[in-house]
């Protein structure tokens, strides 16, 4: 466990956690959720986040995948400090963030924001587009109001939106613009992480390459860390500098883009890219039919969560529990990933 | 002859900013046991095609063909009560959203149900095992207990399944599905998808199947048809369009795709947006964004032309379909 590309990406190597370049670790996040089964039955516990590790340098993009139920937006909302994780460490620039007081907990946001996935709910329609993005601006600092206006049509251009309609409001915007608008939001105040969930999902084709050609122009010139939660591989196979593929709220394939897209070693990840419609014949993988559906994460399977699914298990998997182990430059959950090839 | 013949259809809505043609003089001709697939962007009109086809379409929309034709019986002219008797029996249809497509308030066997008991007029016995036996086929475990499910217990593929249960229960020669797989997981996707063209090979039915995704149009259709502004831009086979794509806006769409940008770090993009109610322009639809467009194509509405093995919307089809597109990037 030491060669260089494993101590980027592998997040059991925490020797190497004086590496300025990183701007946000997760170590073993978990995050729990009780939930009612009925009235007299005692609570049950949904493992929303079950132990996810991470490390993302400045200007790279980290994106997870996984179906809806995988835990890509729980990790999402503890990454923002939306909610805090049950247990683990949340690192950014080496500071902790877990148990920090309010006021240093305000400090600390201002370093991650996030876009969200529909550009149709998550921009007030009661503001304009001027005092959507200098909202940021009045609540974590105290530039006065000519400052802030002229922070939000400066930030306008930088998104290729015209300045000009800095006092319209977000239905006289298209779809493509909108999501602009909610990227020039996030950028308010700097921050040096920006969490993306599912950012162009709702968005047609050709607006879709817009607004990543926008994301990927601006994470060059900011220098920004990106944390790309989707589930359209096609596109995480453009933007991305590693993967986290989850399943169940657990990590089952981590490691740099190339590696996995290449060489999947979790049967999970093969069924993904198999399953992923490709308009060139010649890239279409051998079909690994998928089995059955995600199973209900109150009631998770024992073993490997995904044995029910995998055409390839075992006995073994249904008894024993994988650990997230190196192979093959990545960190895979399988016993038997040195066999997938 | 073709099982669904439709020349020159229109579908106007009146708003109060005025009348919008959302479709704009469509030709679609479907065979028996063809998979017919229609691709566009957001407002190109593909499924206000499809509720035209079906019949649904509220007051406010008004339909105009030169021809109707489906199985040799006129639907323009047919009363409401007989083309009452086709929708959902001899034509059926797949909606997007599983979830908000099923009544909430009705278990999923009697909404199967409902549909043999209207048109088969099955009755009892007969009628739940009919209704067990659709659900065994379309790949749901334990059909006999799911008949007394309500939607909200069922996931969002296995409602789908009950969708396209409903939809074949009366053995429908054509079937159109509406962005059928659209909110689901890739791997569900995959499934309804290998399900929809099982059923269609089974059953020899037709199927249309309307998509704004190109991959899953590329590993489905037969035959593609690309909208655009409410027009068709490009018909051809499937094969032949993806490689050679002869439409200016295809060529724009393919190359915007990132699969096909493997290596480059930017994505090709398409300058501007869809014309809306407002700025329809005056000559070809896609003139403003389209970078080969000259003083003709911005006066003239060109027509659509034969070339190759189908039928392009454009003065000066592609030679070399997205290598020409690509290279001026």
């Amino acid at each position: 466990m030491s060669t260089q590309t494993e101590s980027n990406i592998g997040p059991h190597v925490f020797e190497a956690a004086a590496d300025p370049s990183v701007v946000l670790e997760a170590r073993n996040l978990r995050k729990h959720y009780a939930v009612k089964r009925g009235a007299f039955k005692p609570l049950a516990t949904v493992k929303a986040l079950d132990g996810v590790s991470f490390r993302l340098q400045a200007g790279k993009t980290l994106a997870v995948v996984g179906e809806s139920g995988c835990g890509k937006s729980t990790l999402a909302r503890s990454v923002t400090m939306i909610e805090p994780p049950s247990s683990g460490e949340l690192l950014y620039d080496g500071r902790e963030v877990v148990g920090r007081s309010a006021a240093e907990m305000k400090e600390l946001r201002r370093t991650v924001q996030m876009v969200f996935q529909n550009p149709y709910g998550s921009l007030n329609p009661r503001k304009t587009v001027g005092s959507i993005l200098t909202e940021p601006l009045v609540i974590n600092t105290a530039m006065d109001k000519h400052e802030r206006r002229e922070r939000a049509v400066a930030m306008m251009g930088k998104v290729g939106l015209r300045p000009d309609q800095v006092d319209r409001y977000p239905h006289m915007f298209s779809g493509g613009q909108r999501q602009r608008i909610a990227i020039a939001r996030a950028l308010m105040l700097n921050p040096r992480v920006v969490v993306a969930d599912e950012p162009v999902s709702a968005l047609d084709v050709s607006i879709q390459a817009q607004v990543l050609n926008l994301m990927m122009d601006l994470q060059e010139e900011l220098n920004l860390a990106y944390l790309f939660i989707s589930h359209d591989l096609s596109v995480v196979r453009h933007i991305a500098d590693s993967l986290m593929v989850m399943y169940l709220g657990k990590p089952v394939e981590h490691g740099a883009k190339d590696v996995v897209f290449t060489r999947p070693r979790h049967p999970y990840t093969r069924i993904l890219l198999a399953a992923t419609p490709r308009v060139n014949p010649d890239l279409r993988v051998d079909r690994v039919v998928p089995k059955g559906e995600l199973p209900s994460p109150l009631n998770p399977p024992p073993g490997c969560a995904f044995h029910k699914r995998c055409p390839f298990a075992t006995e073994r998997c249904a008894a024993e529990v994988p650990p997230l182990r190196t192979v093959d430059e990545r960190l895979v959950a399988c016993h038997y990933a040195e066999q997938m090839d | 002859m073709p099982l669904l013949d439709i020349k020159n259809l229109s579908v106007e809505f009146t708003t109060r900013a005025g009348t919008f043609r959302a479709v704009d003089g469509i030709d679609l001709t479907v065979d028996e046991g063809e998979v017919v697939g229609i691709v566009g962007e957001s407002g190109s009109g593909k499924s206000v095609t499809s509720l035209a086809v079906m019949g649904l379409l509220g007051s406010n929309g008004r339909v105009v063909a030169d021809r109707m034709m489906f199985g040799g019986r006129d639907l323009l002219t047919m009363p409401a009560a007989q083309r009452r008797k086709i929708t959902g029996k001899d034509v059926a249809m797949v909606f997007q959203e599983p979830m908000t497509s099923l009544n909430p308030c009705f278990t999923v066997g009697f909404q199967i149900m409902e549909t043999l008991r209207v048109h088969e007029g099955l009755s009892g016995k007969a009628l739940r095992n009919r209704a067990i036996a659709l659900l065994e086929q379309v790949g749901i475990p334990a059909p006999e207990t799911r008949l007394s499910a309500f939607p909200h217990q069922l996931s969002g593929g296995m409602n789908q399944r009950v969708m396209i249960a409903i939809a074949i229960a009366c053995n429908p020669r054509l079937l159109v599905a509406d962005e059928p797989t659209t909110a689901l997981d890739v791997t569900i996707q995959k499934q309804i998808l290998d399900l929809l063209v099982q059923l269609q090979r089974e059953r020899g039915m037709a199927l249309i199947l309307i998509t704004h995704d190109m991959g899953v149009v590329a590993e489905t259709a037969q035959r593609v048809v690309v909208m655009y502004a409410g027009q068709v831009a490009e018909t051809r086979p499937v094969h032949s369009l993806f490689e050679r794509p002869r439409h200016p806006y295809t060529g724009a769409l393919l190359d915007a795709l990132p699969e096909r940008a493997l290596g480059k770090r930017r994505l090709p993009t398409i300058p501007g947006m869809v014309p809306g109610i407002a700025d329809r322009p005056a000559g070809c639809l896609f003139s403003p964004r389209c970078r080969f467009a000259d003083a003709r194509c911005r006066a003239e509405r060109p027509a659509l032309f034969d070339v190759d093995d189908g039928r392009a919307r454009c003065f000066y089809p592609l030679p070399d379909g997205h290598l020409a597109a690509g290279e001026a990037l």
